[in-house]
């Protein structure tokens, strides 16, 4: 039964992750990863990390992709066809055709040989024992103990950079000056959006050049 | 007060008189610089008088004393301290620098009155009689480089005095330049001293010598070779053959900075050089012969050189550098006192040739050209006096002091014997020349008709320019700072000029008294504690020769002047026949004997290509294009590949980071 | 089945996220393989925190979640102001940092 399981899991997380990077548009990239992150879900119940697969599926699949869609839908799916995509621009696109590939590949290779051909005995078995409890391995009261005890400093930090991001995700996505104003903007540079809105260059500064 | 404090007050007024001209010239009062100038300079003379008076006082064995304020640095062996030394030696010359100074001061009073650089003048003219004062009373070799190289500074300040002109500045670069050479031989003249003697204190160097630092024997390699580079630094000084080309251009400055440095002071420098030095030359006989040889050399040739000249100036330039080739002659031979009782007549009769020059000048209203001058016999008559007092001093008339104090030399060169004789005999050639060069300068400004500017005086009324010019070339000047003022002076109308030149005209004549030959021998027995040991100063002379050598004397003066009357003054066409029929020697004369165009060629041109080179070749190809050029270049290159890294592609950067990682894990992959 | 297995299949989903993160020229897309690669990270904790028997890997991957969540945030953040700025959505077009 595990095994069935797991083998149907293992295709859909290959899957899913093959669609992401294969698929044109991003919109059905964002439904591969979604599958996929479901697929993994089901990996880790089969790894007895209820929680984790919990959380998986709440916040990632849940929440993250959820952003995800509405950020495709607001931008807009700029597909790009299959040779334009591989082309990209110049000399560097096409290598980096090739080269993605190649290093893929060689990538690949290294860690199927790290994995399988050093005789690692561990990784061989089927892992450590189990025993049902309240507390379990992998329960939420067991994580829970271990967040609020060994790992508090963890946990703190990182509901501080949850926060930060919050933040951050404001600032830069807010709208500058009122409603209307974008239009008539010429095309600035990402690095202005970076910048707070009396700032600018020396020369800007200076009045050589207009910063509109 | 002992005689080295006396020194130090000599050395100090001078110092302190262009130190209150120069800092202090906007508070003084109209013409006060002048009068603080001079004054500065007769305390030094009086000084000096106190110097003479309180070593008379000392016994003769001790009259050589040495005094340091400070020591100015003490290492590696090399003691260079603030000393001078007070010997007869030392009070014979700074008496007849200060004195001839002090004169020389009054007259400028008059002759720089209407120029507007009058403090300036006063202030240079005090720093150089600073320079020569302690040159003479330097103690050490260091005080002597010091003093020399001060001397030449004042030299070419004063030469350039009037700096807008072109030609002045030119001159007086020129004559720093070739004292700088001679600084070169005389710094390293001491170093081959010092090498052996291991000192440059002057008594310990000498004391040294005497006990055989240089071995027992004359004729040192080390010794000679030390003694000729001190010659160098004399013969730039002096403005010897072939250091010579310097003095005549000299002339620039004005009259009275002539009549004191380059007549008077400075170029004696050398004469005293070697005087001071005899210990070493007396054991080096090459170098006194190259001396001698230089010295009769100059003498000869300045003296033809004067015969063509036609700048009033330029002609008693040629003349100083003849005079002074007389007295580098005697100190070689080792008629010491000879040759500095030369020295001090020299300086009396010449100088007061320069002031009456100024005068003439003054009258012609700046122009120094012989051919424009004549018949200012009756508009001048105290120039013409003392024109008169001087060229026959000069030409060696008894009973003017000219006449004892050559023939002094002359008589003990020809003591010597040997191939001496060629240098007695071509003494009195050039005594001959001088005669006639003197009284031609003499007969042909103030004999004859006068001229335009002489009847204008006799008139009462002094010639001026409308527009001045520049007496060399002729171009066009102003009379505001930097040039010559607008008005100018003739010793007929100023009391000070001529209170300076009666005094000079007086010694002229009767300082000629104090080394009457078997008579009275003041000079000598002066001299002689400086001298003690020296094994050529000889006060005995045979009578045969001595006689016949006074009567030579006189008869080859009186034969100039009768040579000259007959050409200039009689039969006027004879020296324009004499110029055509001997072309090439009047050329070979007029030019110089080509000194300034042999020195052009030789060392000039090849140094401005060289400069040339190295500034438009060198500089440009291999620094500028190579070197920096090539490392800039480098540098942007390398730059320029790295910066070809920065694509700004984000996916480049991300298949970097890939290929690392990838990179990484095989590193470790074989590890294992 | 063995850990190993878990662990192959980690290894492969890496490599397809790397693989999709230097090839593809839409952000969006970009972002997502980057998620794939952190999901390849979470599987292989996650198995041998199984291996191990105890929590530290689920603990790790947790916070993996977290800042992949906060780096999303971040990211899309910017996505959108660059589109309203009007600007191309293609890392190849956004090069201000060249040279």
């Amino acid at each position: 039964m595990t095994q069935f399981l797991f083998f149907l899991a293992g295709i859909g997380t290959i899957a899913g992750a093959v669609g992401v990077v294969v698929l044109r548009d991003p919109f059905y990239s964002v439904l591969a990863l979604v599958g996929h992150l479901v697929s993994l879900a089901v990996l880790f119940l089969l790894l007895r990390a209820e929680f984790v697969a919990a959380v998986q599926v709440v916040v990632y699949a849940g929440a993250v992709m959820v952003l995800y869609v509405f950020v495709v839908a607001y931008v807009g799916a700029g597909s790009e066809t299959l040779g334009e995509r591989m082309r990209g621009t110049g000399a560097v696109g096409s290598g980096l055709r090739l080269g993605a590939a190649i290093l893929g590949g060689a990538l690949l290779l290294e860690l199927l040989i790290a994995l399988l051909g050093t005789g690692l005995q561990a990784i061989d078995g089927k892992g450590a024992g189990y025993s049902p409890g309240p507390q379990a391995f992998g329960t939420p009261a067991y994580i829970g103990k271990l967040l609020l005890t060994r790992f508090l400093l963890a946990f703190e930090t990182a509901s501080f950079l949850l926060l930060i991001a919050a933040v951050g995700a404001v600032v830069l996505a807010r709208r500058r000056g009122g409603l209307g104003e974008e239009d008539e903007q010429a095309a600035l540079t990402p690095l202005d959006l970076l910048r707070p809105r009396e700032t600018g260059t020396m020369a800007e500064g200076v009045g050589i050049v207009r910063r509109s | 007060m002992t005689p080295t404090t006396f020194g130090w007050l000599t050395i100090a007024f001078p110092l302190g008189g262009t130190l209150i001209i120069a800092l202090g010239y906007r508070v003084l009062p109209g013409r006060s610089a002048g009068w603080i100038g001079t004054g500065a300079i007769f305390l030094a003379f009086l000084a000096a008088l106190g110097a003479l008076i309180s070593l008379q006082g000392h016994t003769p064995a001790h009259r050589q004393l040495a005094s340091s304020l400070w020591s100015y640095a003490s290492t590696v062996g090399i003691d260079a301290r603030m000393s001078i030394l007070v010997d007869p030696l030392s009070v014979f010359m700074i008496l007849v620098v200060s004195g001839v100074s002090t004169l020389i001061h009054l007259y400028s009073i008059s002759y720089m009155d209407a120029d507007r650089g009058f403090a300036r003048y006063f202030s240079y003219l005090n720093f150089f009689v600073f320079s020569m004062l302690l040159l003479v009373l330097a103690g050490n070799f260091f005080l002597l480089i010091v003093g020399w190289a001060f001397v030449g500074a004042a030299s070419y300040l004063l030469i350039s005095f009037w700096y807008r002109r072109t030609t002045a500045t030119r001159a007086g670069i020129k004559a720093f330049v070739i004292n700088v050479v001679g600084d070169v031989g005389l710094v390293l003249g001491t170093y081959f001293i010092f090498k052996h003697t291991g000192t440059l204190d002057f008594l310990k160097a000498f004391h040294a010598t005497t006990a055989g630092a240089f071995g027992a024997g004359s004729d040192n390699g080390d010794l000679v070779a030390g003694c000729v580079l001190l010659l160098v630094g004399a013969f730039a000084k002096s403005a010897q053959i072939p250091l010579h080309t310097w003095l005549p251009d000299a002339m620039e400055g004005p009259t009275p900075v002539s009549a004191l440095i380059h007549a008077a002071t400075m170029v004696t420098a050398g004469v005293y050089l070697i005087a001071r030095m005899h210990p070493l030359f007396e054991r080096a006989p090459a170098a006194q012969d190259v001396g001698a040889i230089i010295g009769a050399t100059t003498l000869l040739v300045a003296g033809t050189i004067a015969l063509a000249q036609t700048d009033i100036k330029r002609v008693i330039a040629y003349s100083t550098m003849s005079q002074i080739g007389y007295m580098i002659m005697g100190v070689s031979v080792g008629a010491y006192a000879a040759g500095l009782f030369h020295l001090m007549t020299h300086a009396f009769f010449k100088a007061l040739l320069f002031m009456g020059a100024g005068s003439i000048i003054g009258a012609m209203g700046g122009e120094q050209s012989l051919q424009k001058m004549g018949g200012f016999r009756k508009a001048l008559p105290f120039t013409y006096g003392c024109f008169l007092i001087g060229g026959l001093a000069l030409s060696g008339i008894p009973p003017f002091s000219g006449f004892f104090s050559k023939d002094e030399i002359l008589l003990v060169t020809g003591e010597r014997g040997g191939w001496h004789w060629a240098l007695y005999v071509i003494g009195y050639i050039g005594a001959l020349l001088t005669a006639i060069y003197t009284f031609r300068m003499i007969f042909r400004a103030f004999h004859g008709e006068p001229v335009a500017e002489a009847r204008e005086l006799e008139a009462g009324h002094l010639h001026h320019a409308e527009v001045p010019r520049n007496p060399a070339t002729g171009e066009q000047e102003d009379t505001d700072v930097g040039f010559p003022g607008p008005s100018h002076v003739i010793a007929e109308r100023a009391i000070p000029m001529r209170v300076a030149m009666g005094l000079l005209a007086l010694g002229s004549i009767g300082a000629g008294l104090v080394q009457i030959p078997k008579v009275d021998f003041v000079i000598d027995d002066f001299l002689k504690p400086s001298f003690a040991d020296s094994s050529q100063y000889a006060t005995h002379t045979r009578s045969g020769l001595l006689v016949a050598g006074l009567v030579i004397g006189t008869v080859v003066g009186l034969a100039g002047i009768a040579i000259a009357y007959r050409v200039w003054v009689m039969q006027p066409g004879t020296a324009a026949a004499a110029r055509a029929r001997l072309r090439p020697l009047y050329e070979l004369f007029v030019n110089k004997w080509y000194f300034d165009e042999l020195i052009g060629l030789l060392i000039l041109r090849p140094a401005a290509a060289a400069g040339r080179f190295a500034a438009g070749t060198f500089e440009r190809v291999v620094v500028d294009d190579t070197l920096i050029g090539g490392t800039t270049g480098l540098v942007r290159a390398g730059s320029a590949a790295v910066r070809a890294a920065q694509s700004g592609f984000v996916r480049y950067y991300a298949a970097l980071l890939v290929l690392g990682v990838t990179g990484v894990g095989f590193y470790f992959l074989l590890q294992s | 089945m063995s850990i190993a297995w878990y662990l192959a299949i980690s290894a492969i989903v890496f490599t397809l996220g790397a693989i999709g993160v230097i090839s593809r020229r839409n952000p969006l897309v970009v972002l997502l393989c980057l998620e794939l690669m952190l999901n390849g990270a979470n599987l292989a904790l996650i198995a041998f925190s199984r291996m191990w028997g105890n929590g530290d890997g689920q603990i790790l991957a947790l916070v993996v979640m977290t800042v992949a969540a906060c780096e999303v945030c971040i990211g899309l953040g910017m996505i959108v102001a660059i589109y309203r700025r009007h600007l191309p959505i293609d890392v190849d077009e956004l090069r201000e940092l060249q040279g």
